[in-house]
């Protein structure tokens, strides 16, 4: 199959009406594209720290236990992560939903081919883990499916969603990680944030 | 004797830490078995060291605070995952036990403990050493105030003369 789905509209679909939700974004492409959405306080997009980002979602659930947590990050960012599908499918937060924007390429580098490319199944090592609902989307009907699994249904699960190796524009998000961090602490736990 | 292990939990009791990440060391075992069985604590096993850099950065933008239990050999695999911690200013205390330094067994454990301490400094994570079992309290207790109190990434190396060590038919038994 060939993946037809476009990751700016998959991005902005998961997006559009997120209230209360609570974002990472892994490293690279998933941050821009996150921030083409619009950028929110209640986002932490990753500018480094490769393969950390289920990791951060993870902390953040276990301490945000009534809200959702969605990581929307990429498929090179989540291999170099794999380890923490485990590490979760232990914990088993019921507010934690991964995204992997899967183009297969490190899109940041010269769009190299990643593990996925070669077929690497990161839905299936997700649900070997213990994240039961996890799957592969490739089409519309698929991804209409796997959006509501993301923003609503019992996790953790990981939806890997096929999209094009696209060249789009960047959409930067502040660089200044003590800004990024500070504000969304404010935007999650407000004034009290600040006198911790 | 010094029960050290329970005294670090008392530590992590009086500041408040919910989420404890852990790769097992036969040095944290006890206080592993301690942070488990507490109903206020969420244990954390980790897959590698490096996930516990992110779940204390995830833990802390929800409020919560986390502690990262290891030993010397991981803090090489959270090299990396440091750089996020000092860019954002994210509080990180982690508690080590010491391998590869006094009376190690285990040629292999030699390089990463000799360069546990300087790696960690590269990464502008303080340093502070437990040089014996009545040390790690205080020193725990302190590094504790400094990682919160001025949201600095802080280390606590607990020497392997505290841990007692000697062999691998020893620690096995362990």
């Amino acid at each position: 199959m060939s993946a037809i789905l476009k990751r700016r509209e998959i991005v902005a679909a998961l997006l559009q009406e997120r209230g209360e939700l609570l974002v990472v974004a892994g490293l690279g492409s998933t941050a821009w594209d996150v921030s083409a959405a619009g950028d929110s306080p209640l986002s932490f997009p990753l500018w480094g720290a490769m393969g950390a980002a289920a990791m951060v979602g993870l902390g953040l659930a276990l301490a945000q236990p009534a809200r959702r947590v969605l990581v929307i990050t990429g498929d090179g960012e989540m291999l170099m992560g794999l380890g923490s599908l485990a590490t979760i499918g232990v914990q088993r937060p019921r507010n934690l939903a991964i995204a992997v924007i899967d183009n297969e390429r490190y899109g940041e580098t010269g769009m190299q081919a990643t593990h996925t490319a070669s077929g690497v199944d990161l839905a299936g090592v997700a649900r070997a883990c213990g994240l039961g609902a996890s799957a592969l989307v490739w089409t519309e009907a698929e991804f209409a499916a796997a959006r509501k699994a993301l923003l609503g249904q019992p996790g953790p699960v990981l939806m890997q969603i096929k999209v094009l190796a696209e060249k789009i524009p960047l959409v930067l998000p502040p660089r200044d990680g003590g800004l990024l961090k500070a504000r969304f602490r404010r935007a999650v736990l407000g004034p009290q944030a600040d006198a911790e | 004797m010094n029960d050290w292990p329970q005294k670090l939990f008392g530590v992590l009791k009086q500041a408040k830490v919910r989420q404890v990440g852990y790769v097992p060391d036969a040095g944290h075992k006890r206080l592993i078995e301690l942070c488990r069985a507490d109903p206020a604590m969420r244990a954390v096993p980790l897959s590698t060291e490096q996930e516990g850099i992110g779940l204390a950065a995830g833990a802390w933008l929800g409020g919560e605070r986390s502690v990262l239990l290891m030993q010397s050999s991981g803090v090489g695999n959270c090299i990396n995952a440091l750089g996020m911690t000092s860019e954002c200013r994210f509080p990180l205390l982690m508690l080590v036990t010491m391998r590869g330094e006094q009376g190690e067994f285990n040629p292999w454990q030699v390089p990463m403990g000799q360069a546990t301490r300087p790696a960690l400094e590269a990464m502008g994570v303080v340093v502070q050493h437990a040089a014996s079992a009545q040390e790690v309290e205080p020193t725990a207790e302190a590094a504790a105030r400094l990682a919160w109190g001025s949201y600095a990434a802080v280390a606590v190396l607990i020497a392997q003369r505290v841990i007692g060590i000697k062999s691998f038919q020893d620690q096995a038994g362990r």
